[in-house]
């Protein structure tokens, strides 16, 4: 498959699959590429190997129970599994549990925009590469960040990232998405 | 539902939510302005994919031979299905329901017609409803820690600003503000704070850990 901006990414690809058809063969994939990271983002926030070892179990099962709230319009499979992983680790090991902003549809009556999905997937690799250009020292700090090592009120603003044109990706997608819901509920 | 909001979570607290590094109070708070405003649903999935950026370039870390296998068998166990998170209710967004147990809220009176529901106090913090009478003053108040109040109904307005449905204020130890409810529905607003209050007026200071304020 090519990765030039023609097609979504693998990833986004199999997480659509589990999504749509339940596809355990694509979920298998999707283990084997996350589990591992997950598993060590989770260690660089401190955790023992074991207790890793069962949040990200919980996070799989997460991935898989609610596929049906993945939108590529408004994540990639990564910032999702990302959100997802944060979710379950929270309600693991804190009382009150994570608290998380309601769902705008508990599934989507719609194909999402196929445009805006390959957009916000191309944003995404573009996300990926600033990344990597960025200065070692800024890019550790970064890194750090969302790892949960350090508070964002530690460091200096996010800077370097193109996180701006990423929000309005975003935001385009959830404004189309609430007309279509608007029309949906119209009687 | 999305309504007018002008006034927004800053943005390190919203990427310390987007990495977990949120006490829960400030957490509620976040979870139920976003519920109510798509800029910052689409700013926090912003924090989310520079997140996702960074799991994806981690040096993966081997998982246990078996847990693969322990994941697909239980894929379709509806038991291990955790319960899914409170929905909204009236003014209340969800994450406010959960934090409320699922329950109205228990108003105890301060004086003056304002009433408060502690929803949540803890050594992070403390989370709590409160309800202003229309045309009403909080007293002046100055915070020792930092402070996010969401508006859930009718309106107030201070020295900085007015705040709708959906707007927070976010204020740290360098704002003394009186925050005033607009004439009309009474102000009903979710307080987050990482530190006890300091009133100056309507209740002596002796008299703030009975009310846990």
């Amino acid at each position: 498959m090519s990765e030039t901006g023609d097609a979504l990414s693998e990833q986004t690809r199999l997480l659509i699959a589990v999504r749509d058809r339940r596809d355990r063969q694509a979920f298998a994939a999707l283990f084997a590429h996350y589990a591992p990271r997950l598993k060590a983002m989770l260690r660089r926030g401190g955790m023992a190997n074991a207790q890793a070892e069962e949040v990200v179990q919980e996070a799989m099962l997460a991935v898989w129970r609610k596929a049906a709230q993945f939108d590529p319009a408004r994540a990639s499979a990564s910032a999702w599994i990302y959100r997802i992983a944060r979710n379950r680790q929270i309600d693991m090991f804190r009382r009150e549990g994570r608290p998380v902003p309601d769902e705008l549809a508990e599934e989507l009556a719609h194909d999402p925009d196929a445009a805006d999905a390959l957009a916000l997937d191309q944003e995404t690799r573009r996300l990926r590469d600033a990344l990597g250009a960025l200065p070692p020292a800024q890019r550790e700090m970064i890194e750090r960040a969302y790892l949960g090592e350090l508070s964002h009120g530690e460091i200096a603003a996010v800077t370097g990232l193109p996180l701006g044109t990423i929000k309005s990706r975003i935001r385009l997608a959830l404004t189309r998405l609430r007309h279509e819901l608007k029309d949906l509920r119209r009687p | 539902m999305t309504h007018d909001v002008t006034h927004h979570i800053p943005e390190p607290m919203l990427a310390d939510y987007a990495a977990g590094r949120l006490g829960h109070a400030f957490s509620v708070a976040t979870a139920a302005h976003v519920s109510l405003c798509d800029e910052c649903r689409a700013r926090l999935a912003a924090h989310e994919a520079a997140g996702g950026a960074v799991l994806e370039t981690l040096p993966p870390e081997p998982v246990s031979d078996e847990l693969m296998a322990r994941v697909m068998a239980r894929l379709d166990d509806p038991a291990a299905a955790p319960p899914e998170p409170p929905r909204p209710s009236g003014i209340y967004p969800g994450p406010v329901m959960a934090a409320l147990g699922g329950r109205p809220p228990r108003w105890r009176s301060m004086g003056a017609g304002i009433r408060q529901a502690m929803l949540h106090a803890g050594p992070d913090g403390s989370l709590r409803l409160l309800y202003i009478p229309p045309g009403r003053a909080v007293p002046d108040h100055g915070h020792k820690g930092r402070e996010l109040t969401l508006v859930l109904q009718g309106a107030f307005h201070d020295e900085t600003g007015r705040f709708g449905v959906g707007d927070v204020e976010y204020a740290d130890e360098s704002l003394e503000h009186t925050p005033v409810a607009d004439e009309g529905a009474p102000c009903i607003c979710l307080a987050a704070t990482d530190a006890p209050l300091r009133f100056r007026g309507l209740i002596p200071r002796a008299l703030q850990p009975i009310f846990r304020i």
